[in-house]
């Protein structure tokens, strides 16, 4: 897989979370992605630079617009440095909540692409990564 | 500072819903249209979502809200308008909804808010004569 | 056995007229017969074909042919295989057509190292390599060509036999016919909402009647359609339901307790009617009001 283009984006305010749920949609509007699939992939964009914000305290997203061979994809991965997740099997389940109703967005963000990464380390930090292709 | 505007047609407000929404105009909304319900002493909100192209579980949430707060109010509230691909992705997201009512435009919204309102007003006669 | 091209390009350069020549004439000796204008278009296709390999070798004699140096000549035999395959010619037709100009190279070779038995054997060796695998890109281009043309059928072939029909002002019906595969059902269910959107109906009815099998997947997506429908404040009825599918479905395990199903699409409707506070009343005929009585 290679990538082609990358963009960063912080993520630090509310506002910010529009700004990430637009630019993820001229993305994947470039990539000629069907309006299905473009309202898929900036909803997981969105619960995810949510989480981001909220419960990360903030953090950045990378879009990136990859290759593997003949397909063409976009790749969204949002880091934060904030409390980390302990345990990220059980974060993964349908209905599991912190109070904050952080569950619904990972699981969900995950039903929606159709690859996705989470990796966790509490007190370090957080990097989601989300995968759509064409 | 922005507001989405709340029209008052007849007995009931309708809302439409055109920006992608930021938390706070979001929160503003709730406001809004929970005071202007009192205020108006209306039975019935519209919340028109036909311009909404993303419906994530904040807006979803904020949806129940509004629903839950204008029943607590004596309102019914309907969603309208729902763009095919938004409630496909809803589906997929496992974004429950429940317990709130949707028709597919303004007008079928107003049919279903009436039938919404006598059910209502049966229910608390029902429950007064208890 | 040798692997590179040493000398290929300039039996080329010397005899490039002779070979074209020879070739031109055995085309026309065999093969299917030809109008003038295909038999001169085959011929200029022939002239710039030799010429594209003799420059190519005369660039690269590696034996390789993916190289940039032989980009022009694949590009070349690409676009003549596209164009054949849509004229009708047989992908066997098309590699022939490269393959038969070994023949009057072989002629040449030997004129050119006819004393030197080793030599010739080598040459021979390394033109029959290449120009193998110049047949065989023919063939894969032929290929890739052909599932170009499927690929367009099946997706007008899908959009034929899917459409959404509006059985009543309010009310829209789906008959699907055939197999469905995932992405078959992903887009017609698509084209449903879509359709429940224009024409403002408040239900619609999936009938599955024309449907041999129904799968896991298959069935998740008539359920997530429902479901959609639903939300967008549709009614969405399943009908058509035979008794071998409600097996597989109860031993797949899928839920459909929150879906009203009818066995028969004429039931859906007239539930869906009644719903929509519809009723269908037999008016007595003017000539039976008028019988006299027996």
């Amino acid at each position: 897989m290679r990538v082609v283009s990358a963009e960063s984006m912080e993520i630090r305010v509310s506002d910010d979370i529009v700004r990430v749920r637009q630019a993820v949609r001229t993305k994947s509007v470039s990539l000629g992605f069907g309006l299905v699939d473009q309202t898929k992939v900036v909803t997981a964009s969105s619960e995810l630079a949510r989480n981001t914000l909220d419960h990360g305290g903030g953090g950045s997203a990378l879009l990136e617009l990859v290759e593997n061979g003949v397909r063409s994809g976009l790749r969204i991965t949002f880091e934060d440095q904030g409390p980390g997740i302990a345990d990220t099997a059980l974060a993964l389940t349908d209905g599991y909540t912190t109070g904050n109703g952080m569950g619904l967005g990972l699981s969900g963000a995950k039903r929606l692409c159709h690859e996705f990464e989470l990796w966790s380390k509490p007190g370090e930090g957080t990097r989601v990564s989300i995968l759509r292709w064409k | 500072m922005e507001r989405i505007p709340i029209l008052k047609m007849g007995d009931f407000l309708l809302v439409t819903i055109q920006v992608d929404m930021h938390d706070r105009l979001a929160m503003t909304l709730q406001d809004d249209l929970t005071a202007q319900i009192v205020k108006s002493r209306v039975h019935g909100v519209l919340i028109d979502i036909s311009a909404l192209e993303i419906v994530d579980s904040f807006i979803g949430r904020m949806l129940a809200s509004i629903a839950s707060m204008a029943r607590l109010l004596d309102a019914e509230t309907v969603v309208v308008g729902m763009q095919p691909a938004v409630a496909i992705t809803l589906v997929e997201l496992g974004l429950p909804m429940k317990g709130i009512r949707t028709a597919l435009d303004v007008e079928k919204g107003m049919m279903a808010l009436r039938g919404a309102i006598l059910e209502a007003g049966q229910e608390g006669d029902a429950s007064s004569i208890r | 056995m040798p692997t590179a091209n040493s000398k290929l390009s300039t039996v080329f350069e010397k005899r490039e007229q002779q070979i074209t020549d020879q070739w031109l004439e055995q085309q026309q000796a065999t093969g299917r017969k030809l109008t003038a204008a295909e038999r001169e278009q085959a011929n200029r296709q022939s002239r710039e074909f030799v010429r594209s390999l003799r420059s190519a070798l005369e660039r690269d004699s590696s034996g390789e042919i993916s190289g940039a140096d032989w980009a022009g000549i694949r590009d070349f035999l690409a676009d003549l295989s596209s164009r054949r395959a849509k004229d009708g010619y047989s992908p066997i037709e098309t590699a022939s057509f490269v393959l038969s100009l070994k023949q009057p190279l072989f002629m040449a070779l030997r004129g050119e190292f006819g004393s030197d038995a080793a030599a010739l054997a080598d040459e021979v060796w390394l033109a029959t390599l290449l120009l193998d695998k110049l047949g065989l890109l023919t063939t894969e281009t032929f290929q890739k060509a052909r599932e170009e043309v499927i690929q367009r059928q099946q997706k007008e072939l899908m959009e034929l036999s899917t459409p959404v029909v509006r059985l009543w002002e309010n009310i829209l019906a789906l008959p699907l016919i055939g197999t469905l595969d995932s992405a078959r059902t992903q887009v017609v269910m698509q084209n449903l909402l879509e359709a429940i959107v224009q024409t403002r109906s408040d239900y619609a009815i999936i009938d599955i009647t024309g449907v041999p099998v129904v799968d896991t997947l298959v069935a998740q997506h008539l359920l997530k359609t429902v479901a959609a429908a639903r939300l967008m404040g549709a009614d969405c009825l399943i009908s058509g339901i035979r008794p071998q599918i409600a097996q597989t479905i109860i031993h797949l395990g899928v839920d459909l307790s929150d879906v009203t199903t009818k066995a028969t699409l004429a039931d859906a409707f007239e539930l869906a009617l009644r719903r929509s506070g519809h009723k269908v009343v037999r008016q007595e005929t003017a000539a039976a009001a008028s019988a006299p009585v027996r």
